[in-house]
């Protein structure tokens, strides 16, 4: 899976997993400011990340997430290791 | 209430079987309309009970953004619907008034809170261990949360409780916000009550107990018949219900709809057993006769009694024997008595305050709702249910019960409001 396939995944599983704004999910945008994913909202999205994309991301290496384009370099990174 | 400030109700809201908003269940059940249908939101397959009271026209999505609704159970999302209609009826709007927003409460009541959810994520956790239970499982089932969402969603700051006590929960959450307004704790309380149990776990758990009818599966519509002599259990409902309480000074200043003024709330315990009422009914007679004691309702001047009626044998018979008891045989024989669960169904903990809706609407139509499926005359329930078509009449003071399993009694009178 390509950085692109990651990205456009990604963009779904949030919509549609996650109930996020489509037109506030871009690459840039923080789960904190902007999409308003607060604390309990990052643990659905690591379950998410792990349901979707096979990887496991511990709860330390969460706090790297910043931003949506932050959980696609997580992701590709565990891909990578795998 | 006679123990401080006068309490007044003006704003109403629900979502129940017969409909979405106060007014299309009011006028459902004024014309004798069943809501209960074969059950869609779950496989009943695997057990005997088939029907229940749906609120099909339900869009969470019409109350609240997607996100949120995804975040709370159902009974939640049902409890959003019904305060955001009886808030705009009210007029309040506490979104930019902080200074209000401390003098604003709420108190709601449900029997099981999210059991939908919490049946779910059991699931979940059986199948995919604990790692995958949602980190909103807990959030979304504790009884507490649907004031919790409807604090947040309203900015509703004052004092908020959640009460459980079965099926009479939002009955007593009407007279304890009354109570909390009566004392000057504040000025407006939201008291209502919600409820979502339509699941394999909780229908089949309420199919052990017996109470539910299993004889109507192929008739829905016939299955709750309140006092009828062929009843054989209720029949299990969703739905929400909110009304805003307000001290009577606060709604007079700023110049709110009044719909009736809580006059009497009464309350005692069985202590009996589980399920089955106390024999004689005495133990929901005293709260009744609390309840008019309270309101100064000699038993000539009540009008109308909503009735708990839950359609089970052992309810009927013996909320007969205890109105009897309170009001004496003269005024018990003239007093009509009806019971709206013949058409809602059971909306468990919801359904103290969704009686306590219609028992103000009768007072503000003068017209009795209507115990339909009423065709056989059982001799243990020997009074006017105003059966099968709803009556015009004069109600001024009227009258709702609810019990709850664990013997919870609560009686509420209302009054038409006069200055």
């Amino acid at each position: 899976m390509d950085r692109a396939e990651v990205e456009a995944k990604l963009k779904g599983v949030l919509v549609d997993e996650l109930g996020l704004d489509a037109d506030k999910v871009t690459m840039d945008a923080s789960f904190d400011q902007d999409l308003e994913v607060d604390s309990l909202g990052v643990v659905e999205l690591l379950m998410a990340l792990e349901d979707n994309f096979g990887v496991a991301i511990p709860d330390e290496e969460a706090e790297n997430i910043g931003t949506v384009g932050q959980a696609v370099d997580v992701v590709l990174a565990k891909m990578g290791e795998q | 209430m006679n123990n401080g400030r006068r309490v007044v109700v003006t704003g109403l809201g629900a979502v129940t079987p017969l409909g979405v908003g106060v007014d299309a269940s009011w006028k459902q059940a004024t014309s004798g309309v069943s809501g209960i249908g074969v059950i869609e939101q779950f496989d009943t397959s695997n057990i005997k009970v088939k029907i229940g009271g749906e609120c099909k026209d339900f869009d969470p999505e019409a109350f609240m953004d997607r996100k949120d609704a995804r975040r709370m159970d159902r009974y939640s999302q049902l409890f959003l619907g019904a305060v955001s209609e009886a808030m705009a009826q009210s007029g309040l709007d506490y979104s930019e008034d902080e200074e209000g927003a401390m003098r604003a409460g709420m108190v709601v009541g449900t029997g099981i809170g999210g059991i939908k959810s919490f049946e779910e994520q059991v699931l979940v956790m059986h199948e995919r261990g604990p790692g995958r239970i949602s980190p909103y499982a807990i959030t979304s089932i504790i009884g507490n949360m649907a004031g919790g969402e409807a604090s947040i969603a309203f900015n509703l700051r004052g004092p908020n409780t959640s009460v459980v006590t079965a099926c009479a929960a939002s009955a007593n959450a009407i007279g304890d916000a009354a109570a909390i307004i009566a004392r000057g704790d504040a000025d407006v309380m939201v008291a209502g009550g919600c409820e979502a149990p339509l699941c394999e776990f909780s229908v089949g758990g309420f199919a052990q107990t017996r109470a539910l009818t299993t004889d109507f599966n192929d008739n829905p519509e016939a299955a709750s018949r309140p006092f009828d002599a062929d009843r054989s259990g209720f029949v299990m409902s969703e739905g929400a219900s909110a009304l805003v309480m307000e001290d009577l000074e606060h709604a007079l200043l700023r110049g709110a709809p009044i719909f009736a003024e809580l006059a009497g709330y009464g309350m005692s315990a069985d202590a009996y057993h589980i399920t089955l009422p106390r024999p004689g009914g005495y133990g929901a007679a005293m709260a009744m006769k609390r309840a008019l004691e309270q309101a100064g309702v000699v038993p000539s001047d009540l009008d109308y009694v909503n009735a708990h009626g839950t359609s089970t044998s052992a309810n009927d018979a013996t909320e007969t024997a205890a109105i009897k008891y309170v009001l004496g045989e003269e005024a018990a024989a003239r007093v009509p008595v009806s019971s709206t669960k013949s058409m809602t169904g059971h909306m468990l903990g919801a359904a103290g305050a969704i009686e306590a809706i219609m028992t103000i609407k009768a007072i503000q139509s003068d017209l009795a709702p209507p115990t339909i499926n009423y065709e056989t005359p059982d001799p243990e329930c020997d009074l006017d249910y105003v059966p099968n078509e709803a009556r015009s009449m004069s109600i001024s003071a009227a009258m709702s019960n609810s019990f709850g399993f664990g013997g919870h009694n609560v009686s509420l009178v209302f009054r038409g409001y006069d200055q």
